[in-house]
């Protein structure tokens, strides 16, 4: 099906189904009770799980399949961000070509960046990008300030002079984002007895953009063209003395994978609209390689889960504060409950980055591959058990 | 063998069957009660957004405190802090409206991304009604922004920026803090008692909003006594070193330094100051002195013996000696054991101003609390009589000028009020130029 091999086909389908079921998913506590603190399924982050996919996705073809590490993939999305916010300012609150401007301007940035970055391999194009980068960031934050509005972040104001639609509503706020009509912010409950989920349009425009960008990154995976990045990997020297010149296919990918970054950052922006200028610091292209290489570098789907425990991390554990805490131990003897709210807390709120860090560690030690690899590892486990087990039922009734 | 008909199976299918007759009963859409988060249970919801990481951490950690205790006092808990205080009487420490208020807390970072994602769950996974906090201006206009979108009240926690008030005010934000320009107006006359009118300034400026509009502000303030603006250097906030930005100043011919700097900037940026030998110096003939515009307490902590001298402004000190002042220090000494900053102060009174305002109004409804405090007067909160004015909802209200203690006697006693500047004379037009700009737009209710 869609030209993919049937393995792949099962893959999309079943990440198409996890993405328009996932207000189900991760909502899977009711609402009120202790549990509902890891419930993950409102609108902005179900968001942010399918746009920081669909960034990771982008990265993966790059460092995945060239393994070429750039660490200044967020200068990207950051470009990204500010063409949609100023598509929205001056054109029109509708998301379509803010998001096309965006994919094309970061495609042209990257293409800049590229062209001067890829005149060197290994850890100096990595630096080479992280200088950029951090240009950008440099750039946006302060030396820019009448385009990018500095730190405080370029917004939407009222007297925006904005060609198709108005700058205002008739009561007088600002218009929202919307896609043909259909508002960003519009989202629908569903009461499901103690359950609540959220069904927000905003989510699944994201979620059906990045089930598409997914379905495209299959197909450069299993394309000639992808075939030679693999080889630019494998050996780059061996590649030159076949007669191959991989500079072409290298500065592709990057200009593809900077577009992908360039259509998360537009489509953060379409969410909420708003473009910060810390979206392009080095923290933030740090991130995205994080999530990559949580996830499995150069698998398909590994960027994605790499993307969601991330940011999962960052806006569940990060909330959890001490009174929280209290809650839980609560039913302790006094002591014993301070005593276990003063071990957790370090490892929530303010210190989530300590757990990443933790995971992370564990991770790139034991699973190497990432979390692709544990899950292959325990399918793995499950099978050579189904297979014992069906092995001896089998030799049962011999005995 | 076509028996399937297994325990578990029955099971199974029953379950699946009871799931699938009970979904159509409880199937409905959210019940609309117009307006974003309408409170349904016996209880309320409040989001506090502060800095818990990065340079304002400080006063994230002081501001959470004062919202724990307004929240305590709110449901009648503790001693009842400036509820007693208050000039008005709707609240009565049953939370609001007969509803528990209870709270959600996220962090700021101090970067308008996060602040925006914190608030986001806040309003869309927890329900909050109202989002409070911040200790940065940048922060404080991206959120604002966001809960003017989203339909819910922001009462912004310390913030000092013109702008917040100014060219990015929204219907449904509210500061109680002073700014930019109210600092001006109060320090000048004292600068002028005390370094005379014919200085050469030299500006150090944080890189944002807040910076630009207080070095703004200064700068026209101090340039009417007669003083002169030898140079504005803007420092990214992110920055902990200063040395490389204060080492032209010697050699710039200007006798004082003005730092724009607050929180951890601040106090960095005062000891490479001090280091450099620049409180010691001599300059066009006269003691070269170092002026910090906006400084509180945390700070005066941080900067240590550094600071002892230095004239600034501040919002509130837990010195003051007026009803509500002393009955919200000794509430917050008990519970917590030290003084609260500033900070905690306009964030505790924000919080009771919300829930005075719901009280008045008699919902929750965004522009019933909007209408309430639009042009409510109110005393008894610290700072004298208070107007939240209806055209930029801003707070105008008394401003102390105050000075780093020589001798402090305690580790919270560091700074000495030198001057009160009355409510009347950091009073400006709504269409004041640096203000201009912005407009409130109409109150938005949200869902």
């Amino acid at each position: 099906m869609f030209g993919l091999e049937k393995k792949d086909t099962t893959l999309l389908i079943l990440v198409a189904i996890l993405t328009m079921a996932a207000p189900f998913i991760l909502n899977p506590f009711p609402e009120g009770s202790g549990l509902a603190q890891f419930n993950a399924g409102y609108p902005d982050l179900m968001q942010r799980f399918v746009i920081f996919g669909i960034f990771a996705i982008g990265f993966n073809i790059l460092f995945g399949l060239t393994g070429y590490l750039s660490f200044g993939h967020a200068a990207f999305l950051g470009v990204g961000s500010y063409s949609a916010v100023w598509m929205f300012k001056l054109l029109s609150m509708n998301i379509i070509p803010a998001i096309i401007l965006s994919v094309i301007i970061s495609g042209l940035f990257a293409l800049v960046i590229g062209y001067v970055s890829l005149r060197r391999t290994g850890i100096y194009f990595s630096i080479l990008t992280l200088a950029f980068a951090q240009m950008s960031f440099a750039l946006a934050y302060s030396v820019l300030t009448p385009i990018t509005n500095g730190e405080t972040g370029l917004q939407l104001t009222l007297d925006d002079p904005r060609i198709l639609g108005a700058s205002a509503t008739a009561d007088g706020s600002i218009p929202v984002t919307n896609l043909f009509g259909l508002e960003m912010r519009s989202a629908f409950d569903l009461a499901v007895g103690p359950w609540t989920f959220t069904f927000s349009a905003g989510y699944y425009v994201c979620a059906v953009i990045m089930l598409l960008a997914f379905y495209l990154s299959i197909r450069i995976f299993r394309s000639p063209f992808g075939l030679m990045l693999r080889a630019i990997k494998s050996n780059q020297t061996r590649m030159n003395y076949t007669g191959l010149n991989p500079k072409p296919y290298t500065l592709a990918a990057f200009v593809i994978s900077g577009m992908y970054a360039g259509l998360a950052g537009g489509l953060m922006a379409s969410m909420d609209p708003l473009a910060g200028a810390e979206r392009m610091q080095w923290t933030a292209s740090g991130e995205v390689v994080l999530m990559t290489i949580l996830g499995g570098a150069g698998t398909l789907i590994g960027p994605v889960l790499g993307a969601g425990a991330i940011k999962y991390m960052e806006n569940i554990f990060s909330k959890i504060n001490d009174n929280v805490l209290h809650g839980w131990f609560s039913f302790m003897p006094d002591g014993i409950e301070n005593f276990m709210v003063a071990i957790v807390h370090p490892f929530v709120g303010k210190g989530w980055h300590l757990t990443l860090g933790i995971i992370f560690m564990l991770v790139v030690t034991f699973l190497p591959g990432g979390l692709v690899e544990g899950g292959q590892r325990v399918g793995k486990a499950l099978r050579r058990n189904k297979d014992e087990d069906s092995k001896n039922a089998s030799t049962e009734p011999a005995e | 063998m076509s028996n399937n008909l297994t325990r578990r199976g029955v099971l199974k299918t029953g379950a699946v069957a009871g799931a699938g007759l009970a979904l159509p009963t409880y199937l409905s859409a959210a019940s609309h009660s117009g307006f974003t988060n309408a409170p349904t249970g016996s209880t309320v919801t409040l989001g506090f957004n502060v800095p818990q990481t990065g340079p304002y951490a400080d006063e994230g950690a002081d501001e959470l405190r004062a919202y724990e205790l307004a929240v305590e006092h709110l449901n009648g808990g503790g001693d009842g802090g400036m509820l007693n205080t208050f000039s008005s009487k709707a609240l009565e420490g049953n939370g609001i409206l007969g509803k528990k208020v209870e709270y959600v807390t996220g962090d700021t970072q101090t970067k308008s991304d996060a602040a925006r994602a914190s608030a986001k769950s806040m309003i869309e996974k927890d329900g909050a009604i109202m989002i409070t906090g911040g200790s940065s201006s940048g922060v404080a206009i991206a959120v604002q922004g966001l809960c003017q979108e989203a339909g819910v009240i922001f009462m912004a926690g310390l913030t000092h920026s013109n702008d917040t008030t100014g060219k990015d005010k929204k219907a449904n934000g509210f500061r109680h803090f002073f700014n930019g320009y109210m600092s001006g107006a109060a320090l000048a006359p004292v600068l002028k008692s005390l370094y005379g009118d014919d200085r050469k300034a030299y500006h150090l400026t944080a890189d944002y909003t807040w910076g630009w509009t207080q070095q703004e502000s200064i700068a026209a303030a101090t340039e009417a006594l007669g003083w002169e603006t030898v140079n504005n250097v803007l420092t990214p906030l992110a920055a902990t070193d200063f040395s490389s930005y204060i080492a032209p100043v010697k050699d710039s011919g200007a006798d004082v330094l003005v730092l724009n700097h607050y929180g951890g900037n601040m106090v960095n940026s005062l000891t490479n100051a001090v280091q450099f030998g620049l409180r010691e110096a001599q300059a066009n003939g006269k003691n070269f002195e170092i002026v910090v515009p906006l400084f509180s307490r945390l700070m005066a902590r941080g900067a240590g013996d550094n600071i002892k001298g230095i004239v600034g402004s501040t919002g509130w000190h837990w010195s003051l000696q007026d009803e509500g002042s002393k009955a919200f220090v000794k509430s917050f000494g008990t519970k917590y054991g030290f003084p609260p900053s500033q900070a905690a102060h306009t964030c505790y009174v924000q919080t009771l101003l919300y829930a005075d305002a719901v009280a008045r109004a008699g919902s929750f409804n965004p522009c019933a609390v909007v209408e309430a405090l639009e042009g409510f007067e109110f005393d008894g909160m610290g700072n004298g009589p208070t107007l939240y004015r209806a055209e930029d909802h801003q707070c105008f209200k008394d401003v102390l000028v105050v000075r780093g203690k020589e001798n402090p006697t305690s580790e919270f006693d560091l700074l000495e009020i030198v001057e009160v500047t009355p409510a009347a004379q950091v009073t400006y037009p709504p269409d004041h130029p640096m203000f201009a700009g912005g407009a409130l737009g109409t109150c938005n209710p949200g869902a």
